[in-house]
């Protein structure tokens, strides 16, 4: 079971995307996860073919089991005795050599089928109509049709249990109703932000930022855009968020064993508010290497997924930095508590106009507030200015993000 | 006052059917192999000869494409012929006649010329007759268009559909199961003409649907008797005609059950069962709550030995085994 984020101690098997004897490519989804907080599509860190599954569906267990075999792709090529790789015991392929393998199981005697597109439900087509009609997310039913199918009674069963009463019956399989997966992820965020604030010394800095190039910069680039991609002011927070850790690295990194270990790339997590309450935190990968264009699109794509509950195991583990952004909520500033074992939060308010003294004149003109949570054990406010000033200088040149 | 039923066989229920079109229309006469004195292969025509005479019961010689082409000519000139091929395997030595004469003309001569022909073949397996005698060839007569399939698996049909038949002013193809004829029943006395078109529900169910024409029927009504014994409700959906296809009935009782088997003897490749499988994925996809299920015959000539005929053809247990896994349940 692979620790999808530093709050997640146990998971539950929801669905197996493969089956004993599939081969699997590096990156492909084998199986959707329930941790406390969404469901996970979890992505195998190696190819091969998979060998046996050793946690049925519907069953929970902590962080760090063996949750199936896997004989990779390499090893099975040669003739030796296959090894086999346990998915995923952590971020990093746990491979061991093994006792000498049991020949695999045999493939079902059947012609070969398609096989269901990654992420796509294998359910029926009725299933699918009635799915819609009553709004149940066909991720979260399990199949009982012919090849393991998603059938219309199964659809309505999820539906019933979705309205039933925390006291009514409920089955192993399949995700937990609303109202109890928004209680375990608030416990989650408790567990998570009181080891943050019992363990981390946080020390907080605060800047404003004039957005008056940026903004200007954007509406050039939106004019010539359809509405469905114009870029938000979000997309260059990110950007230049990205941009300042990779001129800081000393906030782009973990707090391990008593010392900050930095990062190679630079990872901004984007903390998500979700609509019944709680908030998520995908990682936007490899973030300096991308334009604010591509940003923008990747983080519609993913803030949709985290509010439909639909994350990747690598998006949800894995964040170097992370930001929060209140901005279209109101607040001015925000300081905000680090997700351990990260060592920097950065926070934006809203964007607003305020009286700007700029060349010995007083004008008014567009400004955000932004500060930064540090983690004092890794790095000292020095850095923590350093960063904002790097941020600032980002922000005042968007033409070079 | 309720008519009288009689028992009978399909063999009678042809027979009889025959008997009323030559007394009824003048311009009505049957040829074909041993139709007269032999009585007829499977023994449908026996003793019409005595009653009807030479004239209107015509033996011919072995020449399929002969005697078809002069069924058609007799038809143009304005009598109502009807031609029996032995068995289906034989007519394509008259398929040139069939498709590129019977089924063309009304439309190459603009309606001026209409073929009132009606062809009946036995077709089919399950009597040990061997691949040259065994085979389901009617799926792909209705390929063709201008020509009416029909496939009695009723006694009412056997009796009523060549009536219709005859009274239609193209071409109509009648394939009578040959492992049908000795199967007996009973029907109502006063049973008559029954229209050509139009499939017919011989059950209702709701969990699943059987689809099945001609010798599959009774296989599927058996399957529909050994599923409800374990409380799954089948539904039998039978065909009658081939060409066309009641697509409104097999979309309708696809919509009531959401899950089809189609149980065909012909071989599954390219098969009429592909093509209802086509009509029902086409116009009722969203409906499907499983994948169509085929039972067919096995993708080989017909054997001869009885347990490997029996092998090769779409039994009961079969067809109850496929609908069991469409309803979710392991038999």
């Amino acid at each position: 079971m692979p620790s999808l984020g530093a709050d997640m101690d146990r998971g539950k098997i929801l669905e197996w995307r493969k089956r004993p004897g599939d081969e699997i490519a590096r990156g492909e989804i084998v199986v959707l996860v329930d941790t406390d907080k969404a469901e996970i599509e979890v992505e195998s860190f190696v190819a091969g073919v998979l060998e046996s599954i050793l946690v049925a569906v519907g069953e929970t267990v902590p962080v760090g089991t063996p949750i199936a075999r896997i004989r990779t792709a390499e090893r099975a090529a040669r003739a030796g005795p296959p090894a086999r790789t346990e998915l995923p015991a952590g971020p990093e392929p746990a491979t061991r050599a093994a006792e000498p393998a049991k020949p695999p199981p045999p493939l079902a005697p059947t012609a070969p089928r398609p096989r269901p597109s990654p992420g796509r439900p294998h359910a029926t087509p009725l299933a699918r109509r009635v799915a819609e009609e009553l709004g149940v997310d066909l991720g979260g039913v399990s199949g009982t049709g012919p090849d393991g199918a998603i059938t219309r009674e199964d659809v309505q069963a999820a539906a019933a249990k979705g309205r039933a009463t925390p006291s009514g019956p409920v089955a192993p399989a399949g995700a937990p109703p609303a109202r109890d997966r928004a209680a375990t992820m608030r416990s989650a965020i408790a567990a998570a932000m009181e080891r943050s604030n019992r363990e981390i010394p946080h020390y907080f800095l605060e800047t404003r930022i004039s957005l008056g190039p940026a903004l200007a910069w954007l509406a050039t680039l939106n004019a010539a855009r359809p509405i469905a991609e114009r870029v938000l002011p979000a997309a260059l927070f990110v950007k230049a968020v990205a941009v300042a850790a990779r001129a800081v690295p000393e906030l782009n990194g973990f707090w391990r064993d008593g010392a900050f270990v930095p990062a190679d790339t630079v990872h901004v997590g984007l903390i998500v508010s979700l609509r019944q309450g709680g908030l998520l935190a995908p990682a936007l990968r490899d973030t300096a290497e991308k334009t604010v264009p591509q940003l923008m699109s990747e983080l519609r794509d993913v803030v949709a997924r985290a509010r439909a509950g639909k994350l990747r195991s690598s998006e949800v583990s894995g964040a170097t930095i992370s930001l929060t952004n209140l901005g279209d909520q109101g607040a001015e500033r925000v300081f905000g508590v680090i997700m351990p074992p990260q060592v920097g939060l950065v926070g934006f308010g809203r964007v607003r106009e305020e009286p700007l003294a700029s060349g010995g004149l007083l004008g008014v003109g567009p400004v955000v507030d932004a500060t930064l949570t540090g983690d004092h054990r890794a790095s000292d406010g020095h850095v923590g200015g350093r960063f904002l000033a790097a941020l600032a200088r980002a922000l005042a040149a968007p033409e070079h993000l | 006052m309720t008519p009288e039923r009689v028992k009978l066989s399909f063999r009678e229920a042809f027979r009889l059917g025959l008997r009323d079109a030559l007394l009824r229309d003048e311009r009505v006469f049957l040829m074909g192999e041993d139709v007269g004195r032999y009585g007829g292969s499977y023994a449908v025509s026996h003793g019409l000869l005595a009653e009807f005479g030479p004239e209107r019961i015509r033996d011919t010689p072995l020449s399929e494409s002969a005697f078809v082409g002069a069924g058609i000519g007799a038809a143009l000139g304005g009598l109502r012929p009807i031609v029996e091929i032995m068995t289906v395997n034989f007519s394509l030595l008259a398929l040139d006649q069939i498709l590129n004469s019977a089924a063309t003309l009304s439309h190459m001569s603009g309606g001026q010329l209409h073929v009132p022909l009606v062809i009946r073949m036995a077709t089919g397996a399950g009597r040990q007759l061997a691949a040259q005698h065994s085979h389901s060839l009617e799926g792909w007569y209705a390929h063709i268009p201008g020509l009416r399939v029909v496939a009695p698996a009723t006694l009412e049909d056997a009796r009523g559909m060549l009536a219709s038949a005859l009274a239609d002013p193209d071409p109509v193809l009648i394939f009578e199961h040959a492992r049908l004829y000795p199967i007996e029943g009973e029907l109502a006395g006063d049973a008559g003409a029954v229209p050509l078109g139009g499939a017919a529900l011989r059950r209702t169910g709701r969990d699943v649907s059987l689809i099945a024409y001609g010798g599959t029927l009774d296989r599927a009504l058996e399957a529909a008797a050994l599923l409800a014994a374990e409380g799954i409700e089948a539904e039998v959906l039978d065909l009658r005609s081939l060409r066309p296809l009641d697509e409104v009935a097999i979309l309708a009782t696809v919509a009531r059950t959401h899950r089809v088997v189609i149980a065909d003897e012909g071989w599954r490749s390219g098969s009429l069962s592909a093509e209802v499988a086509a009509r029902i994925a086409e116009h009722a996809l969203g409906e499907l709550d499983g994948p169509i299920r085929r039972v067919c015959s096995a993708e080989v000539p017909i054997p001869y030995p009885k347990h490997l005929e029996d092998a090769a053809l779409p039994q009961s247990a079969r067809i109850a085994a496929a609908a069991r896994e469409l309803v979710g349940r392991r038999g």
